[in-house]
């Protein structure tokens, strides 16, 4: 087999996952791209282990690695997640602006819809003039 | 030594050095493919397919369920490049274990069923550009360095259970060892970060 198939399917897929990161709102769709680049990157670890065949077969041991700590970010990723749910309400990416340093972030309130969401926006804006006061 | 003979030895001497095996000629043709590149090239179509659908889809269960599709036809892939475990790991894991808790994810956080019109951000087309500029340059950049290089496909199979075994268990025990340790401890910690808050306080 040629390798240019496997390794320019990769990096189709890889920039289809670096699309989709830069432009989803949903933090749980975020996730689902990254799932796609990581396994891109398996796709050309597990072609340029078969090419190369070594004896230690690194590509194949690191896809199988990067397959089990894959598994482990998805949990964390998740429970992460679910935390700035239950918190915020909300799991759409730009919408937490909280630690945003351009004044922006000021006028943020406007388009927030809780009141929890407007007590800490508040309360991060009482925060942030305590700091640069 | 005649011209042909001379020409698919320098076609193959990457090919040849790096693999100890003699050329296989009915590698040689980039376009006259093989039966498994046009299997491969199919099931790829299928897979970026299913995987642009899975990031410009506005509804949020049918990206989790057409990455399934993606998931999957990668997992076709390595079986076509001969690493069965991996292929056999990628069904188990992700399509068995991580779309699930993708799943259960947009099922907690209460995701409309139906087509959400805010699926997408407003910097859309930033990130369309950013994608396109940095497939054209993979792209371009892998088929120029590339060009001339063929996997060997013939022998044994490189990734059967039979050889992903003896070589994780003989060469990559300790970084198998230490992943576990890091497995517990990402455990530990979806746990504590999916805690109650006011169970801390009390």
């Amino acid at each position: 087999m040629h390798l240019a198939y496997p390794a320019v399917l990769a990096a189709l897929l890889f920039c289809t996952g670096l699309y989709g990161v830069l432009a989803r709102r949903n933090a749980i769709l975020v996730l689902m791209s990254v799932e796609l680049m990581l396994n891109a990157v398996n796709l050309n670890l597990v072609a340029f282990d078969v090419w190369l065949r070594d004896t230690l077969h690194s590509g194949q041991a690191l896809t199988l690695f990067t397959i089990a700590i894959a598994a482990a970010e998805i949990g964390i990723g998740l429970a992460i997640v679910l935390a700035v749910y239950r918190n915020r309400g909300s799991s759409d990416v730009d919408r937490l602006r909280d630690t945003a340093e351009t004044d922006a972030a000021e006028a943020l309130p406007d388009d927030e819809s809780g009141t929890e969401d407007q007590a800490t926006a508040a309360a991060g804006k009482a925060k942030k003039a305590e700091a640069t006061a | 030594m005649t011209l042909a003979a001379t020409a698919a030895h320098s076609a193959h001497s990457a090919y040849s050095v790096l693999a100890a095996q003699p050329a296989n000629p009915a590698h040689s043709g980039f376009l006259s493919p093989t039966g498994i590149e046009i299997a491969f090239v199919l099931v790829g179509i299928a897979t970026l397919g299913a995987a642009l659908v899975t990031v410009t889809t506005k509804q949020l269960v049918h990206a989790a369920l057409w990455l399934v599709v993606a998931l999957g036809g990668l997992a076709v892939e390595y079986l076509l490049l001969t690493a069965e475990f991996i292929a056999w790991v990628q069904v188990l894991i992700y399509v068995g274990s991580v779309v699930v808790l993708l799943l259960f994810g947009l099922m907690l956080t209460k995701a409309p069923i139906g087509r959400s019109p805010d699926a997408d951000s407003g910097n859309r087309w930033a990130a369309l550009a950013v994608a396109a500029a940095s497939a054209g340059a993979l792209v371009w950049v892998v088929v120029d360095a590339f060009r001339t290089t063929w996997i060997g496909l013939d022998g044994p199979a490189q990734g059967s259970t039979e050889v992903t075994g003896s070589f994780l268990f003989r060469h990559w025990v300790l970084p198998f060892e230490a992943l576990s340790v890091l497995l517990l401890a990402a455990l530990v910690g979806a746990i504590v970060l999916s805690r109650k808050r006011g169970k801390e306080q009390s």
